[in-house]
């Protein structure tokens, strides 16, 4: 007789925190709002977690906070407790149990990961430049020889770190490229095919945007909570960053990387625009700035610390100049935005 | 000196030396493993204290969104070694050097460690090592982060940051002394009578530590002299203008470091392994499976450092390999949370200050570990990789669990350490407050992260200032808790109930001999003659005698037996 009522407790028990960790898991309301492509599927799979570890954390600390009551040592009870020193079914069910939820949890990330792009970064290099300087190098090889070194340092500059094209856009061009750099205390971004520099980050939406990463001074790292994306930007190696922003806006950009004293000011803004007003944006600035000049003016929260930043125009014109040699020639974007 | 010979002396000798130290003993290059475990302890605890200033300067700072109360290189400098300090001078020296030191040669039945005079060279490289960080502070300071990624750190403050690379080459060296020494120790010293069965936890655990320390501390003490090469000697290893790559040194410095994090956590695991059975009153609950975990832990753990490099420079199989690698470790850390629970269950559990902080560690780390999890998948760590969401994380990890951890040993084995016991009113006023101080630190730290605020910066966007102010206020209480502390352990010290030689009624060896023990440990060495954690097993034998006399049934006044069927 006495067991039943223990069931029916532990079932009871079980349904609520099933159905608390459900509506923690849903309704936990700790994200920012989405605003990219890749930012649903982050939200999803953390929000799987937050159920799992809800549930777990119900769980082990009911238990802890049931036993640490009811097991009380009562004054004067100087006795032991229960001799009960294993329970094999029970060991291997509390090892098998997380062991399974770690595997599901680790594959589906993995798919996540996929489908965010996260296994194809240097996708558009492999075909097109890249593809282009290593037929190059293996043509001026001598025949037979055995060396690898000119395939080697053909691929040199190929990016094979970031996040890559996603699996909807595998192969094809990016829509927008622009090229990325991190300095103390402050980001610079350059269109490379529109001749157009400038201190914000300006993207259509609906758009697959690339975003190559570099950085030159210290390591930065390129955020946008709003898109659930960052990769640093290191100095010495390409990054890439490739997304699509979903919804029109106004997201802050943040250096997530120690960079210095003044890393905390290190912030500016991504403008993601309809296609109409990023065209006309471009050609705004294009007209306005002609192909070789700067629309570079610097974040306000970094001009308040402008004296300690070191950014002058001796400086700008040293990173467009680096950016510009950096920058192949070959490098042909479909333009179709319209 | 061998335990051979030393059991070969007669023990009728009277013995040479007096049978306590004095005081001026603990200053000195004493031998003895106990007055080398307390001087761990309490230089630990100092560095803890200037550590914990530091943070209370850098939580005032970030009160406001503007960098108003400190210049940011100095907050810079402040962040970049309160981590360094809490974790080299604070948690590891006072987790293994400390309770390990003091516990190990005790629990193993041995008159002292294997090197005795390695022991003490490895406590004495410590109080350089905080000079040098304290020191740093004339040449302002190393400011690139307790990581110093390159090339931050070989262009900021130089000398400083070459003062800083030296203090942790000494506490790496110093890990490596006494890892070679506990090895040795259990593994040759502990008593014959003991059986591989009958050791201690605790030196389960201890021996794994040393294993890691041993296998990955040479790699971090490689990178960082590349390191101070690059800065000091024109060398190109990490400058990524002549030729170097900086994320072969995030390689290096991650493959001590993140096993560094199980190296402050395991002699933790430890404790609990030894606290909860004895003040629950009962058999620790899968001692095998605690033990091995210890060792699974210490495997796996050398194969998960890239996940701090999911944003950075690593190529995708690689974040692959690692997710899997990372969340596997959950499962050995599972399995012994869950033990430590099922020992509470059907316990008689004295509700003193060392089981408080236990099951606050338990609490504390069961949030951590579960927000560990969510880190070793590539797609939630790259939004919130080095935000507060991780500052969150490893707090209560690290603060949650390692300073938990070492407050439970601190009551725990205080009687056996000093002959005296600690106040329970001023113990759990002390817990209480750092319950309530940990977690409105850093509870809001999830949520701060995971909506934008990157972490290591003096100045943020005023959205997040309400959420600061709470962390802030948590931060203050924290600071607050210490005293009742400090005033307990002061206090008791010299005035303190005198606690006789086993207050808790422990079964491990180190309750045998008297409180504080004699220099040598033991008049006679003891003899084992039943496991650490043999709770009520008067009780078990009783009632399997009467099971084999009789057929099994209950009896009105065992039934409390039944519940058993329940686990």
């Amino acid at each position: 007789m006495e067991q039943i009522p223990a069931s029916i407790w532990t079932l009871t028990a079980g349904v609520v925190v099933t159905l608390i960790s459900f509506w923690v898991g849903q309704n936990h309301g700790l994200f920012p709002e989405q605003a990219s492509e890749q930012a649903p599927l982050v939200d999803n799979l953390f929000d799987i977690m937050m159920t799992i570890a809800t549930a777990l954390f119900l769980v082990v600390q009911g238990a802890i906070i049931y036993f640490v009551v009811r097991y009380r040592r009562r004054k004067g009870d100087e006795g032991d407790g229960i001799p009960v020193d294993g329970n094999l079914p029970l060991e291997a069910f509390w090892t098998a149990i997380p062991a399974a939820i770690v595997i599901f949890l680790g594959i589906y990330s993995v798919d996540i990961f996929l489908r965010m792009g996260g296994l194809n970064p240097g996708d558009h290099t492999s075909h097109t430049m890249g593809h282009k300087q290593g037929v190059a190098v293996v043509a001026q090889a001598p025949q037979g020889t055995t060396s690898d070194v000119p395939m080697l340092l053909a691929a040199k500059g190929d990016i094979d770190v970031g996040i890559g094209a996603s699996p909807d856009v595998l192969g094809q061009q990016p829509d927008v490229a622009v090229k990325v750099t991190g300095m103390q205390y402050a980001w610079i971004f350059n269109y490379p095919n529109y001749g157009i520099t400038a201190g914000e980050l300006h993207i259509p939406v609906g758009k697959d945007v690339q975003l190559d990463l570099n950085a030159s001074d210290v390591i930065h790292s390129f955020w946008v909570p709003q898109f659930r994306l960052k990769q640093d930007a290191i100095p010495g190696i390409t990054t890439e960053l490739r997304f699509k922003a979903t919804k029109p806006g106004t997201y802050p950009v943040v250096c997530a990387e120690l960079c210095g004293g003044y890393h905390g000011a290190m912030r500016t803004r991504v403008i993601a625009h309809t296609p109409e007003e990023f065209d006309e944006w471009l050609s705004q600035n294009q007209v306005a700035s002609g192909p070789e000049s700067t629309d570079f003016t610097p974040p306000s929260l970094v001009a308040a610390h402008l004296d300690a930043t070191g950014i002058n125009p001796q400086l700008l014109a040293q990173v467009q100049n680096e950016q510009a040699e950096a920058m192949p020639n070959d490098r042909h974007h479909h333009h179709s935005m319209h | 000196m061998a335990q051979a010979q030393l059991l070969d002396k007669p023990f009728q000798e009277p013995p040479e030396h007096p049978k306590a130290w004095k005081w001026y003993d603990y200053f000195t290059f004493n031998v003895d493993h106990k007055v080398i475990g307390i001087q761990y302890l309490v230089t630990a605890f100092i560095f803890y204290l200037i550590g914990g200033l530091m943070a209370v300067a850098m939580r005032t700072e970030l009160a406001t969104a503007e960098s108003d109360f400190i210049d940011p290189n100095l907050y810079n400098a402040f962040l970049t070694n309160h981590g360094t300090i809490m974790i080299f001078l604070w948690i590891v020296p006072a987790a293994i050097g400390g309770f390990g030191n003091y516990l190990v040669p005790l629990m193993v039945g041995a008159r002292d460690m294997a090197f005795p005079r390695l022991n003490a060279l490895a406590f004495w490289l410590n109080p350089p090592a905080g000079a040098l960080l304290l020191g740093s502070f004339f040449f302002g300071g190393a400011q690139a982060g307790w990581t110093s990624y390159p090339p931050l750190s070989t262009i900021t403050a130089n000398t400083a940051q070459s003062m800083w690379i030296l203090a942790i080459v000494f506490v790496g060296t110093s890990s490596i002394m006494g890892s070679v020494n506990f090895i040795v120790t259990i593994w040759k010293m502990k008593i014959p009578s003991m059986r591989w069965d009958q050791l201690p936890l605790f030196c389960w655990a201890t021996l794994a530590t040393s294993l890691l320390a041993l296998v990955s501390t040479p790699v971090l003490a490689a990178g960082l002299i590349l390191l101070l090469f690059d800065i000091n000697f024109g060398t190109s290893f990490f400058k990524p203008d002549a030729g170097g790559n900086v994320v072969i040194y995030q390689h290096l410095f991650w493959f001590y470091s993140h096993p560094a994090v199980y190296l402050m956590i395991l002699p933790i695991f430890g404790i609990m392994s030894e606290v909860i059975p004895v003040q629950a009153r009962k058999p620790i609950f899968g001692y095998w499976a605690i033990a091995y975990s210890s060792l699974a832990i210490c495997l796996v753990g050398l194969f998960v450092w890239v996940h701090h490099m999911f944003t950075s420079g690593t190529p995708p199989w690689m974040r692959m390999f690692f997710t899997i690698s990372t969340l596997i470790v959950a499962v050995p850390t599972g399995v012994k949370i869950f033990s430590w629970v099922a020992t509470l269950w059907g316990g008689k559990i004295r509700l003193n200050s060392a089981m408080l902080f236990s099951v606050g560690l338990l609490s504390m780390f069961v949030i951590g570990g579960l927000s560990g999890v969510t880190l070793g998948t590539p797609p939630v760590d790259i939004h919130v990789h080095d935000t507060y969401y991780v500052v969150a994380h490893f707090h209560y990890v690290l603060f949650g669990g390692s300073v938990f951890g070492l407050y439970a040993g601190i009551y725990h084995w205080f009687p056996k350490m000093t002959g005296r016991m600690l106040n329970e009113p001023l113990g759990i006023t002390h817990f209480v407050l750092t319950l309530i101080g940990t977690n409105l630190t850093f509870l809001p730290m999830h949520e701060l992260g995971l909506k934008g605020m990157p972490r290591r910066v003096a100045m943020y966007d005023p959205q997040f200032e309400a959420v600061n102010v709470i962390c802030t206020i948590g931060a203050f209480v924290l600071a607050f808790s210490i005293i009742p502390f400090l005033i307990n352990v002061i206090w008791s010290w010299n005035k303190g109930k005198k606690a006789g030689d086993n207050p808790w009624g422990g079964l491990s060896l180190e309750w045998t001999t008297s409180s504080p023990p004699l220099i040598e440990n033991w008049e006679v060495l003891p003899i084992v003659t039943k496991g650490p954690y043999d709770f009520g097993m008067e009780q078990r034998a009783v009632m399997e005698r009467k099971e084999d006399e009789e057929e099994y049934e209950y009896d009105d006044d065992e039934d409390e037996y039944e519940d058993e069927d329940d686990l």
